[in-house]
């Protein structure tokens, strides 16, 4: 009994080996670099400075709270943090409710009795099957303003063209968009999942309890659907937050004039551009700890284990 | 009363076809658009037709890709890199999802939200720290080196899909396989894996896709030409002169073509190997 416990042991121990090598040792060490002065001066011999960064980090954070409290929301609306803090929410909000409802909504189509239903499920995976740089620079094409599909076919019904990369609203909705597209496939493949595996019996005693389709979909449908939602919400709202190549991409890292950046590219510019190594090592730990916290609260309200 | 309800129906059918058709031609369009711009010859780049079939259309991108670029090299890379991928994900992650599913040991839960939590941190800022450790195990500029990256990125997901999997799968079958004298080992590779196909096919295809899109870290390891994968090999049409877009929709319909072929054929899968797994976890 005992060398069967210890063989599943081994079992586990290549995948924790590769883990512990290609991603907590670098993590660790990043811990290290977050503590030091290294960037482009001390590029050869970076010092041990302790918690420097992550006291402008706080500092950052605090700043409009030190002003009187009616200048607050103008405070917050400069506050170079707060703006990229409040554009990483929404960026991750937007993108979940429309891969959500577009991923269930598609799902629930496809899970009728259709003609080439095969076809339409095949052709609805194309977003998640493409690599996605090649989604996300086909899409920059797309928004192009000059020769842009988009602005074409918006010309063709004779609205004016949209300065896509040149306001700060249009560039934060180019990626969005971009990513909404890219990722409500994954959700569609769950859901369809979901979905076949809840009994029939279950809507038919509705259906004679005379429960209308709207109460079926609220009663049956959503509650049977949640332990496979639940743990694709907390992944899809990590991998969201810290999607890195869509907006570095579409808007061409950052355009216009870095008004685009969520926090991870943000980081990234930082690191791979400014080499602020330090700064953008404090930088992802507070990153980090945010989507710890977020986590925790996912399992707090859905009260039952994601993992 | 009959007439009309089929009328309602008939509405009904018609709504569902509309919506249907609608979330398709959002998930095509993208894919047309680049089909279009690979046909364009090199004087029409930049035009302002909305032709799907550019005028005087043309198969000269597809020439040059196959014939001009080292274009077989990065295929021949991406194949090696990719399959390599699926080939230890598929053994490291059935083998821990396994030890995650049934084991009973102090820590597990922490190692499951640890692979939870590898998740958390901005990948990007490993890179450093990984490229310092590979220059060590002289593992730079090496398609090895690049393997273990995309072995260790894929693995969370797929631990967790195979975990979830195996615990659907009652616990007795295996211990009925014991009893009738398999070791552990046999007990597992022939009763259990058989079983757990589904979520098999989902990490093989998980690791491949990594293996096969990924850009970053392939970008910071490799340096050599002859080692190029193939979304660097398609980055280098991006040069300071100009870019060679038809030559690089061209390029990336021919990239597309071998995972979108993998897809489809594996869709059966995907819905039962990524569900089933969660239904019951």
């Amino acid at each position: 009994m005992n060398g069967r416990r210890r063989l599943v042991l081994w079992f586990l121990l290549p995948s924790l080996l590769v883990l512990a090598g290609v991603v907590a040792y670098p993590f660790v060490f990043n811990l290290w670099i977050s503590l030091t002065d290294w960037n482009m001066f001390h590029f050869q011999h970076p010092q041990f400075q302790g918690l420097g960064h992550f006291a402008k980090i706080a500092r950052m954070i605090g700043e409009p709270f030190a002003r009187p409290l009616p200048e607050w929301p103008s405070a917050f609306a400069a506050n170079e943090f707060y703006r990229i803090f409040g554009k990483t929410f929404a960026w991750t909000a937007v993108n979940l409710v429309f891969h959500f409802t577009l991923g269930l909504g598609a799902a629930l189509l496809l899970n009728r009795k259709l003609p080439a239903r095969g076809l339409y499920r095949a052709l609805l995976i194309l977003p998640w099957a493409m690599p996605q740089y090649i989604s996300a620079l086909t899409w920059r094409g797309m928004f192009n303003t000059e020769y842009g599909v988009i602005n074409q076919l918006l010309a063709k019904v004779g609205a004016a063209p949209v300065p896509w990369f040149s306001s700060e609203f249009w560039a934060f909705l180019a990626p969005t968009i971009t990513n909404i597209w890219l990722g409500f496939p994954f959700i569609m493949v769950i859901a369809l999942g979901g979905l076949q595996s809840i009994p029939q019996e279950l809507y038919e005693a509705a259906r004679i309890d005379g429960a209308g389709p709207v109460r079926r979909f609220f009663s049956i449908t959503l509650p049977m659907l949640k332990p496979v939602l639940l743990p694709a919400l907390v992944l899809g709202t990590i991998w969201t937050f810290n999607n890195l190549n869509v907006i570095w991409l579409v808007t061409d890292q950052g355009l216009p004039a870095d008004k685009t950046h969520i926090l991870v590219t943000y980081v990234y510019k930082a690191a791979f551009f400014y080499y602020r190594y330090g700064y953008a090592a404090a930088f992802s730990v507070f990153i980090f700890l945010v989507l710890m916290f977020i986590v925790r609260g996912y399992d707090r309200v859905a009260r039952q284990e994601v993992y | 009363m009959k007439g009309r309800r089929r009328v309602a129906k008939a509405w009904e059918m018609v709504w569902v076809h509309a919506l249907v058709w609608l979330l398709v031609i959002f998930a095509v369009f993208p894919v047309l658009q680049v089909i279009g711009i690979s046909l364009r010859p090199g004087d029409q780049l930049y035009s302002t037709k909305l032709e799907l079939v550019p005028p005087h259309a043309t198969l000269d991108a597809y020439r040059i890709m196959l014939t001009e670029k080292p274009f077989f090299r990065w295929l021949g890379n991406s194949l090696l890199v990719s399959l390599s991928t699926a080939l230890v994900g598929v053994a490291l992650a059935s083998l821990g999802g396994f030890a995650l599913s049934r084991g009973r040991f102090a820590g597990r839960g922490a190692v499951l939200q640890g692979i939870l939590m590898t998740q958390m941190f901005p990948a990007t800022m490993l890179l450093l720290p990984l490229y310092l450790l590979m220059r060590k195990l002289h593992l730079v500029d090496t398609l090895a080196g690049v393997v273990v990256a995309y072995v260790a990125t894929a693995l969370p997901f797929c631990i967790w899909t195979m975990k979830g999997y195996y615990d659907t799968i009652p616990a007795a079958l295996n211990e009925a396989a014991l009893i009738d004298g398999c070791t552990p080992l046999s007990a597992f590779t022939r009763v259990t894996l058989p079983l757990s196909a589904p979520a098999l096919v989902i990490t093989a295809l998980f690791s491949f896709m990594t293996g096969w899109s990924e850009f970053m870290v392939a970008r910071v390891l490799l340096a050599s030409q002859d080692l190029m994968t193939l979304p660097l090999g398609l980055e280098s049409l991006f040069t300071t002169y100009q870019t060679e877009w038809a030559n690089y929709a061209a390029g990336s319909l021919l990239v597309c073509i071998p995972v979108v072929a993998l897809f489809l054929a594996l869709n059966r899968f995907l819905v039962s190997g990524l569900t089933l797994g969660s239904v019951k976890g």
